[in-house]
This record gives C-alpha cells, sequence and structure tokens, in this order.
C-alpha cells in the first residue's frame, strides 16, 4: 500500500450517538465502513484523513426494514444484503440489479449503500436507482436527524450536502410505482467500473437517471417531460444528448457515452412499453 | 484484537487499520493469500470472513474482531476443491488458485448442483491469467460432483 | 509403462492448493532489507541531480556510480542502463535504489530528481533510430503482381498488451559465503546472470541466480527480471544485507515491457480464383527506449508474416524503432501475433473483394508439405495447415453459419495460423543448450535451466525422462533452476522447453539407459555410485539459415491452428462478445493433453483480451491506466466457452513426436474474433477493438460469398 497507515488513528463506537460524538468533536475524521473505495484511495497513494471512524459496529444500521410503506435500507447494509432481502427484491428489482453489478462477490459481500452514497462518484451504481424512486437520504448529526431528497443530495463532483458531522443513516424509499428497469455498462462483463449507468422507472410519468454522464448522477428533466407528453422518442434522445455532459477519460470518451446514454433510454421506453 | 482464524482463537496486537492481507502474511506467517493488485480487482488476496469470501487487501484488521477468518491454510488439504483444481488443471502457475478455491467453495459445499453461469459468477472476482477459467469450471463442477454422489 | 500422452499429478503436488507453494513475497531471509527503485518523471531529457528529502541513516542509497562492473543491462545490445547516469529515455527508468528495513518508511522517503525535459519522440512512424531492420524476398514481387487478376491493400494496426501476470515481478538478493545469490519470479536464470556478471563484475563474489515458484510470465519475465535482479543485488552488495524488491500493480504496469504495437501494411495480388501471385509486408514495430529483445521479435514477426500460405513472390521487409517509452519486450507470441493479425483479416478482405467464402480462400493456399514459406524453406509432413483448417470448418459449421448469420448482427470469423517452435535460424546452435541427468537414491534427477512458470515444464520434462528411461514418472525428480547446479539449457521461451530441452533429455535418458546396463537408476546410484549424463543441442541435419538474407529453414518445424470465433454485436452498448470458440492445433502430440489444453485454453483468453479489451493508455510516454480497474483483462464472464481439438502429427525431431505448444494459440484468436466482427458488419482492421472504437467502424454492407469452392 503506498500510503502508511501507521501514523493513522481508527476509533470504533459502539453506539450511533458515540460514533457521532467523534465526527463532531473530531473534524476531519473519515468514517470507514466496507472500505471498498477508502483503501483503494490509500492503496494509490491518496491520503483521504489521517483519522477515521469504523462505522461497522454499529449494527443496526445494517437492518432493512418497513416504514409504512417506505423501504428503509439501512446505511450498512451489504450490496449482498440487498440482494438477499425478499424486501428489496419485492419493492426494489432494480436495486438488486445494480447491486449485483457492482464488483465481484467478493466486493459486493463487503461495499455497503451508505458507502455507495458518501463516496459521491458519480458512477455509483446505486446512485440513479435513488435517483428515480423518489428516495430520500436519512442524515444524523449529534443534533437529531434530518432529510434529503436524494435529487438534492449532491452538489458537485463528489460533494454532496451531508456535513462532515453528519453520517447518512439510511436511504427511504417510497413505494414505486410501474416498471423499474436498470442497465450499466461497465469496461467489461463483470468487476467493473460503469461507462454509462442507466436507471428508469415507466409509469404515468418516466423517471430516468444516469450516472457516469456528468459530475453527480443527473435526472433527465426534459427528456422525461417530452416522452412524458407523447413525443416521439427519438426527439426525447436529441434533449437527452444536449442535457447530459460526459467527459473523456482513461476508460471512455464522451460521444461514446452520449451514443450509449441514448441507445440504453431508447432500450428502456421499448423494452417497458 | 481477538478473532478466530482457521478454526483457533488469535490475539494479536496489530495497527488496526493496517490490511488484514498483510497481517495475516506478516504476523500470522500464513502466505498463501497474494498481493495481485492491492486494488480488489483480482481476489489473489481472497479469504472468507464469517463464511464470505472478500478481499482481505482492503479490510482493516480491526474490522475482523470477534470474526471468523478463514485462509487457504484453514482448508484440510484434500478438500474436493483443491484436489480437484489440481486435477484437472485449474491451476497453471498456482498464484490465484488459493483466492479461487475460496471463492468457489461454498457452491461446492453447498447441496445443490450450481450451474455454470453461477460458477462463472461466482468466479468473476478472482481472475486468471494462466488457465483462461475453462479448466477452473470444470474443477468447480467436478468437486461438486465428487463432495455430492448421486 | 505410459506416462506420456497421460495426464498424471502434476510435481508440484498440492501445493498451490494448499497455499504452500511459495512465491518470492513469500520468501523472507535474515536481516532482510527491502527495496525501492526512483524513477523518472519525464520520458525525455537530463538529469542533473538529485535531492534526498530525508535523513540517510538506516538507509542504503545507491545510484550509478555505485556500478562495480558496467552500467547495462546485458542482453542483446547494451544499450540500456541499469541506471540513468544523465541521460533519459523512457519515463519511470530508473535511477536512485533506496533500501530499509522497514518498508512504510522506505517508500514515505522523499526524494527529488532535477530533470531538464526535451521534446520525446512517441510516434514509432516518425521514429528514424532503428533497432533492426529486416528484408525477406523471394521470387518476384513486381511481376507476381503483375500476373494478378487483383491487387488489395491494408493497414493493420494492434496496439501494446500489458502480461498481467498476477504475481507482479519480485526479486530477492543475498549475500552469502563467496558471493550473491539472487532469488526471484523469472523465467530465465542464466539471462539474469549474464546481465549481473555484466553489472557486478567480480565485485559480488560468486553469483548464483535460483528460479523461485513463478506466478505467471508469458514473456514479461523473460528479460525484464534482470533489471529488477541488478537493482537488488546493488542494494545488497553496498548494504551487505538480503534485499527484497517487489512491484506493486501500479509500478509493475508502468515500468516494465508490452508486448510491440505494430502496423502492417499489405499489398497482396490474387487471381480471380483466389491464388495469392504476389504478396508485399511492410512491419513497424515500435520497440521503445531500448532495443531489449526487439530484433528477435521482429524477426518472428516478419517470417510468420506471410501467414500460413503459398505465394512464389514475397517481398517482407520490417523495422523495428525507438520511441522515448518504456521498453517493450517478449510477450507471448513474440511478433508473430501481430503480423498473423493482420494477415488473416486482410485474408477475410482479400475473400470479400473476390466474392469468395474466407475458408475457401484459405483452403486455396496453404501451405502443403513440398511447399515453401516466404524465406524459402521446403516443409514436410510435420505440417498441418489444410488438416486443421478442415477440421475448424467442419467442426464449426463454418460455411453453414456464414450464411445463416449473415445480417443478424451476429458473425462468424476464422483465422489460421502457424508458429515456428525453438528458436529462429541459427539461434538454438547460438544457444548450444545443455541438459542433464544424473541418478539419486529414489530414482532419477532432471537437471535444467528452463523453469515451470505454470505450464507444467517440470511436470512434462519428467514424463519424457520417465518414459524415455522406463521408470515410474514417481521417480523422476526436477532440480529447482539454480544457476550453481543445473546447466544452462536456454530460456524458457520460443515454445522450446519441450522440443528442444525435452529432446535433450530424451538424449540423456537413453545415453543413461545404455550405461545403466539393466540396472535401474536407483540400483546404479546405491551400489556403484551416482551417473551423470548431459547433452547438448545438436543443428539437426541440413538444416541452412541465412542471418544476412533471412533465407531458409527459419525454425526445425512449426505447429498449425485454426480458431473459429463467434461473436455478437450489442447494437446498445457497441460492444462485441464472443459466443463460443473453437482452436483446432496441431502441435505434434501433446506430451499432458490436459496441461496442453490449458496453454491452449489460457492463450485464447489471452487473445480475445488483446482484441477487445485490453487497452494500454499512453499519454506523454506514460502508461495512463495502470491499474487492474483500468486496464481490464478477462473475467470468467468475459471468456466464452471453448472447445479444444489437439489434431497429431507426429514430429521426428520432437520426443515422443511432440512439437512446441506455448505460444501458438495466442497468434490465431484476435484475427478470428476481428473477423467474426467482420461477418457481422463492421470493417475493423485496428485492436483493442474496443466499444468506443466499434461505435466508429464503418459498416459493412452483407456481400455474397460465392459457392466457389
Amino acid at each position: 500500500m503506498r500510503t502508511s497507515s501507521r501514523e493513522f488513528t481508527l476509533r470504533r463506537e459502539r453506539t450511533l450517538a458515540g460514533a457521532l460524538r467523534v465526527l463532531r468533536d473530531e473534524p476531519g475524521t473519515v468514517p470507514l465502513a466496507g472500505c471498498t473505495d477508502v483503501y483503494v484511495a490509500l492503496q494509490f497513494g491518496q491520503t483521504p484523513g489521517t483519522r477515521y471512524l469504523d462505522l461497522t459496529p454499529l449494527a443496526a444500521l445494517r437492518k432493512i426494514t418497513t416504514s409504512g410503506d417506505r423501504l428503509v435500507i439501512g446505511a450498512l447494509a451489504s450490496y449482498t444484503d440487498l440482494q438477499r432481502s425478499r424486501l428489496v427484491r419485492t419493492r426494489l428489482p432494480m436495486l438488486v440489479e445494480a447491486a449485483h453489478t457492482v464488483g465481484g462477490a467478493q466486493i459486493q459481500h463487503r461495499g455497503t449503500v451508505g458507502g455507495n452514497l458518501a463516496n459521491a462518484s458519480p458512477a455509483g451504481d446505486t446512485l440513479p436507482v435513488f435517483a428515480v424512486s423518489g428516495a430520500e437520504v436519512v442524515l444524523q448529526g449529534v443534533d437529531g436527524e434530518r432529510r434529503v431528497p436524494f435529487t438534492s443530495f449532491y452538489t458537485g463532483y463528489r460533494q454532496s450536502v451531508r456535513r462532515p458531522d453528519e453520517l447518512i443513516t439510511a436511504v427511504e424509499v417510497p413505494a414505486v410505482e410501474g416498471r423499474q428497469w436498470f442497465r450499466k455498462v461497465g469496461t467489461r462483463a463483470a468487476q467493473a467500473i460503469s461507462k454509462v449507468v442507466l436507471a428508469g422507472v415507466r409509469a404515468g410519468s418516466p423517471a430516468l437517471a444516469l450516472g457516469s454522464v456528468g459530475p453527480t448522477v443527473v435526472r433527465l428533466p426534459r427528456t422525461e417531460a417530452l416522452l412524458a407528453s407523447g413525443s416521439p422518442i427519438e426527439t426525447a434522445l436529441d434533449a437527452l444528448r444536449a442535457e447530459i455532459s460526459p467527459i473523456d477519460d482513461v476508460r471512455s470518451t464522451a460521444d461514446y457515452r452520449r451514443d450509449v446514454a441514448a441507445n440504453l433510454v431508447r432500450e428502456f421506453w421499448a423494452r417497458t412499453a | 484484537m481477538k478473532f478466530t482464524l482457521n478454526g483457533s482463537p488469535r490475539d494479536l496486537d496489530a495497527h488496526p487499520m493496517r490490511r488484514l492481507l498483510d497481517v495475516l502474511r506478516e504476523d500470522c506467517g500464513l502466505t498463501g493469500s497474494k498481493e495481485g493488485c492491492g486494488e480488489g480487482e483480482c481476489g489473489a488476496c481472497t479469504v472468507l470472513v464469517d463464511g464470505l469470501p472478500v478481499v482481505s487487501c482492503l479490510i482493516p484488521v480491526a474490522q475482523v474482531e470477534g470474526g471468523d477468518v478463514v485462509t487457504i491454510e484453514g482448508l484440510p488439504g484434500d478438500h474436493p476443491l483443491q484436489l480437484a483444481i489440481m486435477r484437472e488443471v485449474g491451476s497453471q502457475c498456482g498464484i490465484c488458485t488459493p483466492g479461487v478455491v475460496l471463492s468457489a467453495l461454498a457452491l461446492v459445499d453447498a447441496e445443490r448442483k450450481p450451474t455454470l453461469a453461477k460458477v462463472r459468477d461466482a468466479l468473476a472476482g478472482n481472475l486468471c491469467r494462466c488457465t483462461g477459467y475453462e479448466a477452473i469450471h470444470r474443477a468447480v463442477l467436478a468437486a461438486h460432483a465428487e463432495k455430492h454422489p448421486r | 509403462m505410459r506416462t506420456v500422452g497421460t495426464n498424471v499429478a502434476r510435481k508440484e503436488g498440492m501445493a498451490r492448493a494448499t497455499g504452500a507453494a511459495l512465491f518470492a513475497d513469500d520468501l523472507k531471509f535474515p536481516g532482510m532489507l527491502h527495496g525501492r527503485t526512483v524513477r523518472t518523471g519525464t520520458a525525455r531529457g537530463r538529469l542533473t541531480g538529485y535531492k534526498l528529502g530525508f535523513d540517510v541513516a538506516g538507509f542504503t542509497v545507491v545510484d550509478h556510480r555505485d556500478i562495480p562492473g558496467e552500467n547495462v543491462i546485458a542482453l542483446i545490445e547494451r544499450d540500456q542502463p541499469c541506471l540513468v547516469a544523465e541521460e533519459i529515455r523512457h519515463f519511470a527508468e530508473p535511477v536512485l535504489l533506496l533500501a530499509h528495513e522497514d518498508r512504510d518508511t522506505l517508500f514515505a522517503a522523499p526524494v527529488q530528481l532535477h530533470e531538464e525535459a526535451s521534446p520525446a519522440l512517441l510516434d514509432p512512424e516518425q521514429s528514424q533510430h532503428v533497432f533492426k531492420h529486416i528484408l525477406i524476398e523471394k521470387g518476384n514481387l513486381t511481376r507476381g503482381l503483375e500476373r494478378a487478376d487483383l491487387v488489395i491493400e491494408g493497414t493493420y494496426s494492434t496496439g501494446a498488451q500489458e502480461h498481467v501476470y498476477i504475481e507482479p515481478n519480485g526479486v530477492i538478493a543475498v549475500p552469502e559465503a563467496g558471493g550473491m545469490a539472487l532469488y526471484g519470479s523469472m523465467q530465465c536464470p542464466y539471462y539474469v546472470l549474464k546481465a549481473l556478471k555484466a553489472l557486478l563484475g567480480n565485485a559480488a563474489g560468486t553469483l548464483r541466480v535460483v528460479q523461485t515458484e513463478t506466478g505467471g510470465g508469458f514473456g514479461g519475465k523473460e528479460e525484464y527480471p534482470s533489471v529488477i535482479a541488478s537493482h537488488a543485488c546493488l542494494l545488497a552488495l553496498k548494504s551487505g544485507r538480503p534485499v527484497k524488491i517487489i512491484y506493486d500493480r501500479i509500478e509493475d504496469m508502468v515500468a516494465t515491457t508490452k508486448r510491440h504495437p505494430s502496423i502492417v501494411r499489405h499489398r497482396t495480388g490474387v487471381t480471380r480464383e483466389g491464388r495469392l501471385t504476389a504478396m508485399e509486408v511492410d512491419v513497424l514495430m515500435d520497440g521503445g527506449a531500448y532495443c531489449t529483445l526487439s530484433p528477435v521479435v521482429l524477426s518472428r514477426g516478419v517470417i510468420h508474416s506471410a501467414g500460413p500460405y503459398r505465394c512464389a513472390n514475397t517481398r517482407i521487409e520490417g523495422r523495428v524503432v525507438m520511441t522515448n517509452t518504456p521498453p517493450n519486450g517478449a510477450f507471448r507470441g513474440f511478433g508473430a501475433p501481430q503480423t498473423q493479425f493482420a494477415m488473416e483479416v486482410h485474408m477475410d478482405r482479400i475473400a470479400e473483394q473476390l466474392g469468395m467464402d474466407p475458408a475457401t480462400l484459405r483452403l486455396r493456399n496453404a501451405l502443403k508439405p513440398g511447399d515453401t514459406t516466404a524465406t524459402g524453406q521446403k516443409l514436410g509432413p510435420d505440417s498441418s495447415a489444410v488438416e486443421v483448417l478442415r477440421d475448424a470448418m467442419k467442426r464449426s459449421g463454418f460455411r453453414r453459419k456464414r450464411a445463416k448469420l449473415a445480417g443478424t448482427g451476429r458473425g462468424i470469423g476464422l483465422s489460421l495460423f502457424f508458429h515456428g517452435a525453438g528458436f529462429t535460424g541459427s539461434g538454438e546452435v547460438m544457444l548450444g543448450s545443455r541438459a542433464g541427468l544424473e541418478t539419486t537414491p529414489a530414482g532419477v534427477r532432471i537437471l535444467v535451466a528452463n523453469t515451470e512458470i505454470g505450464q507444467g515444464t517440470r511436470t512434462m520434462l519428467a514424463q519424457i525422462v520417465a518414459e524415455a528411461l522406463g521408470v515410474p514418472y514417481e521417480q523422476v525428480e526436477v532440480a529447482q533452476p539454480d544457476t550453481s547446479v543445473v546447466p544452462d539449457s536456454g530460456p524458457t521461451v520460443a515454445s522450446r522447453t519441450c522440443m528442444v530441452v525435452g529432446g535433450l533429455l530424451e538424449r540423456c535418458a537413453k545415453r543413461m539407459l545404455a550405461q545403466l546396463a539393466g540396472a535401474s537408476p536407483a540400483e546404479h546410484h546405491e551400489n556403484l555410485g551416482r551417473l551423470h549424463v548431459e547433452e547438448q543441442y545438436q543443428a539437426p541435419e541440413g538444416r541452412q539459415w541465412s542471418d544476412k538474407t533471412y533465407r531458409g529453414d527459419a525454425y526445425a518445424t512449426y505447429s498449425w491452428g485454426c480458431d473459429v470465433a463467434e461473436v455478437e454485436l450489442d447494437p446498445v452498448t457497441h460492444e462485441a462478445r464472443v459466443t463460443k470458440f473453437l482452436a483446432v492445433q496441431e502441435f505434434g502430440r501433446p506430451i499432458h493433453p490436459a496441461m496442453a489444453q490449458g496453454q491452449i485454453e489460457g492463450a485464447s483468453a489471452q487473445g480475445i483480451g488483446w482484441a477487445l479489451l485490453e487497452d494500454v493508455v499512453m499519454r506523454d510516454g506514460r502508461m495512463a491506466n495502470p491499474q487492474l480497474t483500468n486496464y481490464v483483462i478477462p473475467t470468467t464472464l468475459d471468456t466464452p466457452p471453448m472447445e479444444v481439438v489437439m489434431l497429431e502429427n507426429l514430429y521426428a525431431g520432437g520426443p515422443f513426436g511432440a512439437k512446441g505448444v506455448g505460444e501458438m494459440p495466442i497468434d490465431g484468436p484476435a484475427p478470428a474474433v476481428v473477423n467474426a466482427i467482420r461477418h457481422a458488419g463492421l470493417d475493423v482492421r485496428a485492436i483493442p477493438a474496443t466499444p468506443e472504437r466499434l461505435m466508429l467502424a464503418p459498416k459493412l454492407a452483407a456481400h455474397p460469398e460465392g459457392a466457389a469452392r
């Protein structure tokens, strides 16, 4: 590992309240869950921080339950937990799809929903799913809880409204009406970072979200509006190409991402008709 | 910190953020888990934690406190999958073999016969550069058949 | 009792499946230090100095002035320095070596290199610095072109490829009484020894090189280990302590050798019936900053560049040139995958223009016994181009599928290829390999420098000796390749280990058998003492080769292959997926069928990865994607189901009729896949054919493939 962890400290708190106090009292503390992002960063010589807080003792945050008709997914639920959960399989099958494409089995057993959200990569595979499902991010700080609509959670590249002294404790998803759809295009068939990733819900008014085509996961309001009002699909796709801003990087090109994003939405539209 | 390693209780004094892979290799002398990439891509460092295959290069050792860790050295040495993988030449250079065995173990031990698709899926996080995977799949299916003769 | 041709248990036993097998990083020595290499940050320029931003107490620091012998990595040429003195010729060129007891302290120590950058030459087509030029001429090209009904031109290119052996490079240099030992992951202990001798002279005393369990090589540990070994030895010499250097994946990908990128141009004359009348081929390879093995890669590349085809008039010209990138080097296939990619895609384009099916075109021109190759080598009965082609056509239902899949977004394509076994031309004579056999209390021990790197060297050589001696396989052991113990039987490369070294051991066994006069080896050892036999390579009678004109018998024999790939194109993502793969190969006969099949399957996966997934992204002369996250090799979900057929055609010059199989299988997959993509409707002439490139590939109209048979 290129970054030595020898000078780092790791706190472990047995209660959520204790963990939140640490975040408030020791600014710069980096929360750790599955470590599938943070330890890769350390391997490559980055130093996200010198003080770390292990969240894994907070077993309560791993639960997947319901609250009324809302699905409540604890932030520490792993991708494997999502796939095994009868609640998730019946209510949010597109999330099961997403969880299965995150990486190989080893990554699925460790990576968490909270980590995917907090890592804030525009390529995060669960992010489009939450963006189209009316989800809410539940944040907790020492002073209490607040909820943020998922679509307001990200403000820029790797930036969210989560304050450094807050933890994501859950994502709540109301009942989703309509057909759910998910497709990820990676650099290969498995164990791949997404080049473009789409989640969609086909109801009266379609909901679409794409990852890896801009600095954050994005909804597609103009595209959705055109589709909802009965525009031909190709007209809507013209709007789509204009409302995303993909880039060239070592994995892919802007042109490819733009082209494939449109293809993915066309496929969604045809297959969910 | 205390945890169970290959069935025996261990009490180690290690910096909590050291990678489980390094603690196993350096402090416990168990070099069967390998570092192929350090980024969780190749699976050569796969171990079982609480029964699930995970990549030990991305785990701070503190997180296995109270847990159950199994490395390749924790297998009997003549588990049907270990025998099959050598016999079917599902191991050529051998560097990926410990990780492959641990990732496929649950499939072999489970009663239900795995489909080839399930085998591929279980091993999608284990890179092998030598075999092209065909002999590994053959070995997993053969091992299952031996373990659960009809 | 027969062992050859059976799937005996491998000599390694269960060690690989239990974690007991010890690779370089698993080894520890008392007092061992860790080593680190400080590398240049620019692709071209001058090093004007450096600054150590740390207290050197506890550190060993080595720069070029510490080199007691020659500052060189001795190989074919002596142009590559071990450590930069002043001139910088590529990014990540080694400058300084540091060692310390504690890895974290070692890697945290800040070092500043002072470099003056100058413009780097990165485009091989612009480079005038030629490492090697080769011209091969046969017949009369001009007349051949005049006789053609059609002349078809094409340019084809292949990208670099990174080996991605799952075990990165690693060595440990250990001072010992009277000298120094170097343990490590490698294919060629005697190459390393030669390099260390040039670098150290007598300063470290008697040198010996020992191969440890090696986690994959594929050519990436053929010549590169001389570099990392040199570094470890310099640190061990200066500190007086063992020094271990293990690269992490990033360093390994950035700094070590890759497959030579290539651009190959074809101009081919053909009659309306599809007979080749003239072939003009131009091969350009990018060698990177130093010569390394580029001349030999080019050599094999040009010799194979006209494919397994009969043509009376050929002109092949090749150059391998310098660019300011990390030096390229050996990679399975060694030039032949690059040039045969071009040939095979070109053949399909020729078929297209003739309105002929690609299999028929190949049948019409495939080399047969009695034909001569591009170097004028007359082929004997050990030639199976037609047999592998016919078998593959039949098994795959090729013609039927060509018709059935046309226009469906799916495609089927084939490639026909061959691969010379052993070193080119006079290479084996120059090597003068020696192999030994000695009795032991339990049986016999094989003494060779050839290494087990996954391909089954120990097992296969033991089978040959067991059968030749008439002793049980279990009684044959194989000495660990330690240059103080084993003779120089040559490198483990060039698909030579079985045919050449196995052949030497077969002769050793026969001579020992005669000397045993009826006793078993163990009996002789017990009653009469140790018996030791050694044999040296002798060129077969009647072989002729000219290094000057590149004419004659380029190889002792060739192996032959035909691959058929089926692909489907995803119209949404532009991905090409290989859904089915057939490899029909003739390499004499397999000594261990399951291991041979493993070579074919593994090499096929590597070839498919090279064709579709593996993209070395270079920016300003450095690899921009040196992590396994971003340089992607196939996973279990990226490889197709494979059918492997091994046809037999016993070769008289090989042990029990065997030739070589380690490399040939990687020559075929990429063109078979690209030809299948072609059939599915996209014109691809460069690999990797990533989805981004497939999106931009020109579409092909479906064309009739006549009933011409």
